[in-house]
């Protein structure tokens, strides 16, 4: 098996053996089929592309072809460990609502996503004038999935808001690699970020 | 007729009649003292009997899933687009059994079966079924075949019922359930359709309260109407504009109340062939099997502790435009499963046919329910 990204696996390094994983946005099932295979995790997947849906059902996974932006209604209080959401939060139409719900049905919560105020994207609006695109953002504003944006302070904002509490929280580049020097000035130098947060 | 028989079709296939000779008691607390039930199988046994399939027939299905019977045959069996050597269901891999359910009347002990104690047909005296009752006559029929447990138990509609109620009825002896197109009970709506057909039957003049054989008749009308209307409940909006619109079937009006429109002589001509095929006592106790059909009421109405009791895994599987069981209520499944911590993976597959889609080669959902089944054998396998 090949090794996992690393910003996979600083979230599994998150998530306690034999627990119960919802992964919202599951993609191709990677992260689910590492937890399930290394940790016993009994972990379901959420999603909405029909390939990556065939994709996890190949490798055995539980996935469940559901739509976030119409909430997780379906999923009762406080019946998951974990609920994580790689690369979506930015992605949805009210990530607010969808953090209250996660935090409702998970006892904890692990969200990844890109990073607007890292360093090349202030200069790039700074500079040129126009909505920054990079390897990481390679979307026109017109065509981007990546609704609503944020940097790590605007979502720490909206946390410390909500009454959430940050249990960790580690900053990654655009290659999802950790770096040393990254973290002197993360909310500048951080490409990704990936929190680990808890109803207060 | 298939002038050839195509590579990936389970070919020329036989039924085969088997005799159960030990009681059956059913919900109802009546006992069928015998019965026989026509069985259909496609693919070989393996040495260790697990790798069989069970396919669950739904209101007007039958033991003659794929394949044909003969070369003269019109069409294939109900469900040839999903199983065969490479299709969904790999014949090459799995052993599929068939079966036509009791109170059936395509070769099975129901309606249209001499009542030993009378001499005469059961008629409307054949005893009132369950879904219970159909899961717990296959299981004699795995006994009788030798298997311990299926590999998997698959089913659309009220096939899908079956599968639902095979997974808590014996949870030992099933290791994949997939539902499809189904409910885990019937709405309201679906109960006041059956009614609507059912009344269409039992008014029909020709019935005699379903001792029409008796009196030589065939309830021809009522057997038609109600499959009118159980067929446009199967279609779509979106399907029937496609495939009707509103064209005429002489090109103008003839201001006439004989058909018009396009829409009516299919109608017409679905109610007319059946009318001839399918016998209306069956169709009173299949419509009566589904009504009742509310496995959660054994756990006051708890479908999350009614579905704890289940081991296999699940595969469930919607369709956009179904309004018979519209994709809410697979989900009213799946979110069970989830809360009982069960296994289960669902897709809803975008397509414009209705409740029929759960029949026709839609790709994706080939794709998806051919993922599954291929992973059956590596799932047992390796965990």
């Amino acid at each position: 098996m090949e090794p996992l990204r690393e910003d996979l696996n600083i979230i599994q390094q998150w998530i306690k053996p034999n627990s119960k994983v919802l992964d919202l946005g599951c993609g191709q099932g990677i992260l689910l089929k590492y937890l399930s295979e290394h940790k016993n995790v009994h972990g379901y997947g959420l999603e909405i592309n029909p390939d990556k849906i065939t994709a996890c059902i190949k490798k055995g996974l539980n996935v469940i072809e559901q739509n976030l932006d119409k909430g997780l209604s379906n999923f009762q209080e406080n019946t998951i460990d974990t609920v994580v959401m790689t690369q979506a939060l930015q992605a949805v139409q009210r990530p607010d609502l969808l953090l209250d719900e996660m935090l409702r049905i998970g006892n904890e919560a692990i969200v990844t996503f890109p990073n607007f105020g890292y360093w090349r994207t202030r200069f790039y609006l700074l500079l040129k004038g126009r909505m920054p695109m990079s390897k990481t953002l390679p979307y026109n504003w017109y065509d981007t999935p990546n609704i609503h944006l944020c940097t790590f302070r605007d979502f720490e904002v909206l946390c410390h808001e909500k009454g959430i509490r940050i249990l960790n929280k580690t900053v990654v580049d655009g290659e999802h690699k950790e770096h040393l020097s990254i973290n002197l000035w993360p909310s500048m130098l951080g490409e990704t970020a990936i929190y680990r947060i808890k109803r207060k | 007729m298939p002038e050839v028989i195509a590579e990936d079709s389970v070919g020329l296939v036989t039924p085969e009649l088997i005799h159960f000779s030990e009681p059956l008691t059913l919900r109802s607390g009546k006992v069928l003292p015998s019965y026989d039930l026509m069985v259909e199988t496609y693919g070989t046994l393996n040495a260790d009997k697990s790798n069989a399939v069970l396919i669950c027939h739904a209101l007007s299905g039958d033991h003659h899933v794929a394949g044909f019977h003969s070369m003269d045959d019109k069409k294939p069996g109900w469900w040839d687009s999903a199983i065969g050597p490479g299709k969904a269901i790999d014949t090459n891999k799995f052993f599929v059994v068939g079966l036509n359910n009791l109170g059936g009347c395509s070769g099975s002990t129901g309606p249209l079966s001499l009542n030993p104690e009378t001499g005469k047909p059961y008629g409307p005296e054949f005893p009132m079924l369950a879904v219970r009752d159909w899961v717990a006559s296959q299981a004699r029929l795995a006994d009788y075949l030798g298997i311990e447990k299926w590999a998997a138990v698959v089913g659309g509609s009220l096939g899908g019922m079956q599968v639902l109620r095979w997974s808590i009825q014996f949870p030992e002896r099933i290791a994949n359930a997939i539902i499809v197109a189904s409910a885990p009970k019937l709405s309201a709506q679906n109960i006041a359709f059956n009614e609507v057909a059912r009344q269409a039957i039992s008014k029909d003049p020709d019935f005699h309260d379903g001792y029409y054989h008796e009196h030589g008749t065939i309830p021809k009308t009522g057997l038609m109407q109600a499959r009118m209307l159980g067929h446009i409940t199967y279609l779509s909006a979106a399907s029937m504009r496609d495939k009707f619109g509103r064209d005429l079937k002489h090109g103008k009006y003839n201001y006439s109340f004989a058909p018009e429109f396009e829409v009516e002589s299919y109608l017409h001509y679905q109610g007319e062939k059946f009318s001839n095929s399918f016998d209306a006592n069956t169709y009173m106790l299949m419509t009566r099997a589904l009504d009742y059909f509310d496995p959660a009421s054994g756990c006051d109405g708890d479908l999350v502790a009614c579905l704890s009791q289940a081991q296999c895994r699940f595969l469930v599987v919607s369709f956009t435009t179904d309004w018979r069981f519209d994709p809410s209520r697979s989900e009213e499944i799946v979110n069970a499963l989830v809360e009982a911590n069960k296994n289960v993976s669902y897709a809803c597959i975008e397509s414009d046919h209705g409740h029929d889609a759960f029949l026709l080669p839609i790709p994706r959902y080939l794709e998806v329910f051919k993922a599954y089944m291929d992973g059956i054998e590596t799932i047992a396998g390796g965990k």
